[in-house]
């Protein structure tokens, strides 16, 4: 079995500013992370790994700093990795990343399970895995929160609902997004760390993944950023005082003033 | 301070740092509270491979001396002692095997114990014999191709946890201190089970139990060595191992230290942040002091350890006794410069003032260390024939 992990390099939102005048992120001084949810998938491919034998191929878009984090997820167990980057790919929306990574799944073939986080801590879309799906065309199952191998050519998992909980058999090869569930990530090994440490992380840009400039990078998306802006504070806000009794009481006094329908 | 690591120690102390601060310390208050076995972190040291730093590769480990062992469990003991000890324990258990076992005795346990799906443990100490190790009673004898062994082994750490016990037994009474000899007992062999567990004022994640040897019957290969050499080989494990016991020390008065000088950092009295007080910032800089002194004397000594010298039990001991001593002062003045709160169970330095009283203790008490170094000065200078007057 060859499972394919996809993984994004994020700020440490712990600890982020919003610059007041650009209504951007101030990334300087913040350290990057693995996207936490990324480190879960990680830990599902491995888990996978565990108990039925697989090579585990790790993948990311981004810079060329975004190596580290390769070699951060190599070190817990995984076996090769393979890092996206090129000029190109810069400016990309959820689209067009979600073009790159399908494409680099293509070139990795044959892949049986793809496995992602539930969504980025940054955008906090949850858009890419479910569109590199679609253009992989496999059977998707977002928010899954345990998994197995229900036979050779299939996957059992049970997945994270508002409604509830599902249960699902999907037909390999598939892909997957999966949240905390799944289990704790686990620590890093000092011999996968070394092996890590050595192994040659292949580059692969739009020419390699035999896509036009167009589809990548700003020219591949159609999200367009217009604008960013901080929300205003809202200042129309009433703390209501005393004990619970109380509080619902002018809570009701309050609702019954506004003509709140019902009340 | 850099006491220049390669890059392997570095990257060997980089994992024990984040698995100290990841794993242990969340959980540190709670396993002391509740006495818990912390095994769902000694599964995280297993996957870390850090259960194999002084193991040869050959037998799965990473090939690593007494310097990487001391760079990790310094980390680790900056979180807390008790699992520290628990880790550490594992590799006391080892080593009477990893000096004196024979190649089928170190295929067998050493894998095991470098992966970290058995855990070690070494025991001698019994209710008459603590510091006079040769008031050993547990006796073992031969029975064609069986050893049978009896007696009761006190206060082993990691007892009824691990499954592979390093075990002093006496072979030969008329022999006198060449009488004794050590044996690997391994958990569900017959006539071997444990009795209560202790309760502790300190380092308390980690386990402490009898044992108890009811014509316990192990064949004749688990002898380590030969017969008679179990004296030797305690006191060979102990110079491998004290270096060790120094670097729980060290570690944890730098935790105890961070706590200090970031209390004190935030803390105001008298409109001001008490570190800007004299006689704060004079216990602070003595805690440091000694803090780093006991490191420097730890990495030295690991690393002349690891050529294995002649006079390896003088500098073995100094490592342990000095480290522990300065754990001790160090923690009591930490709970000092946190008053009240650190008096408080709320806050983890009365915990680390608790825990550091067994460094002065166990693995040989610091007046036996102390009558070490005496005994080795006695005849370094005797052999020097010469006058310094």
């Amino acid at each position: 079995m060859h499972i394919v992990v996809c993984i994004k390099q994020v700020p440490d939102t712990k600890n982020v500013r919003i610059d007041p005048d650009t209504h951007t992120l101030v990334r300087q001084g913040v350290e990057s992370i693995i996207n936490p949810f990324d480190l879960f998938a990680a830990e599902a491919a491995l888990r996978l790994k565990d108990r039925h034998g697989a090579k585990i191929t790790v993948i990311t878009m981004g810079p060329p700093q975004a190596e580290t984090a390769l070699r951060e997820v190599m070190a817990r167990g995984v076996d090769e990795a393979v890092l996206l980057s090129d000029r190109a790919f810069a400016g990309s929306d959820t689209w067009a990343t979600a073009t790159a990574l399908a494409a680099a799944v293509k070139k990795l073939n044959p892949v049986d399970l793809v496995i992602c986080g539930k969504q980025a801590i940054d955008g906090d879309t949850a858009q890419v895995g479910p569109e590199m799906a679609t253009f992989l065309d496999f059977p998707q199952a977002a928010c899954v929160k345990s998994l197995d191998l229900a036979d050779q050519h299939h996957l059992q998992i049970t997945r994270q609902t508002d409604e509830g909980t599902e249960v699902w058999k999907l037909p390999l090869p598939a892909l997957i997004t999966v949240v905390k569930d799944v289990g704790e990530p686990r620590v890093p090994s000092i011999k996968h760390k070394l092996r890590a440490k050595k192994a040659a992380i292949p580059v692969w840009g739009a020419a390699d993944l035999e896509l036009a400039p167009e589809q990548v990078g700003l020219a591949g998306s159609f999200t367009q950023v217009v604008r960013v802006f901080s929300p205003p504070r809202r200042s129309d806000r009433i703390l209501l005082e005393g004990d619970a009794t109380q509080q619902a009481e002018q809570l009701y006094d309050l609702l019954k003033a506004a003509k709140v329908p019902g009340i | 301070m850099n006491y220049f690591l390669s890059e392997e120690q570095e990257m060997i102390r980089d994992l024990a740092e984040q698995i100290a601060t990841e794993r242990i310390r969340p959980v540190r208050a709670e396993l002391d509270e509740r006495e818990e076995f912390p095994w769902e972190i000694m599964k995280d040291l297993a996957q870390s491979d850090l259960f194999g730093i002084y193991i040869p590769e050959e037998y799965g480990g990473l090939g690593g001396g007494i310097l990487e062992n001391c760079v990790a469990v310094e980390q680790l003991a900056r979180a807390c002692i008790g699992v520290a000890t628990s880790f550490a324990a594992s590799g006391l258990g080892a080593y009477p095997l990893l000096l004196f076992g024979s190649d089928e005795q170190k295929q067998t346990y050493l894998t095991q114990i470098a992966s970290g799906r058995r855990l070690a443990a070494f025991a001698v100490t019994e209710s008459g014999a603590g510091s006079d190790v040769s008031a050993i009673q547990t006796s073992a004898r031969r029975d064609g191709d069986h050893y049978v062994l009896n007696g009761t082994k006190q206060w082993i750490t990691n007892g009824g946890e691990s499954e592979i016990y390093s075990v002093l037994a006496i072979t030969d009474r008329s022999k006198g201190p060449r009488g004794a000899s050590f044996f690997i007992v391994e958990t569900g062999d017959p006539g071997f089970s444990f009795g209560k567990k202790e309760t502790k004022l300190g380092i308390r994640a980690s386990a402490t139990r009898e044992l108890v040897f009811q014509d316990c019957r192990i064949p004749a290969d688990r002898l380590i060595g030969r017969e008679g050499l179990g004296f030797v080989i305690a006191m060979k494990t102990f110079d491998k191992s004290r270096p060790g016991i120094g670097s729980l020390g060290v570690g944890l008065a730098q935790g105890a230290l961070d706590l200090a000088v970031e209390y004190a950092r935030k803390r105001v009295q008298f409109g001001k942040p008490i570190i800007s007080f004299q006689a704060i910032q004079h216990k602070l800089a003595n805690m440091a002091i000694k803090t780093e002194a006991a490191r420097a004397l730890i990495y030295a000594g690991a690393r002349y350890m690891d050529t294995d010298p002649a006079d390896a039990s003088k500098i073995a001991a100094m490592c342990k006794v000095f480290a522990s001593d300065v754990a001790m002062e160090v923690t009591t003045e930490a709970v000092q410069v946190l008053g009240g709160y650190g008096y408080m169970r709320d806050y983890p330095v009365e915990k680390m003032m608790r825990d550091a009283k067994i460094l002065q203790i166990y693995e040989g008490t610091n007046e036996i260390q102390r009558n070490i170094i005496g005994q080795e000065l006695n005849k370094e200078y005797g052999r020097l024939k010469r006058s310094f007057f």
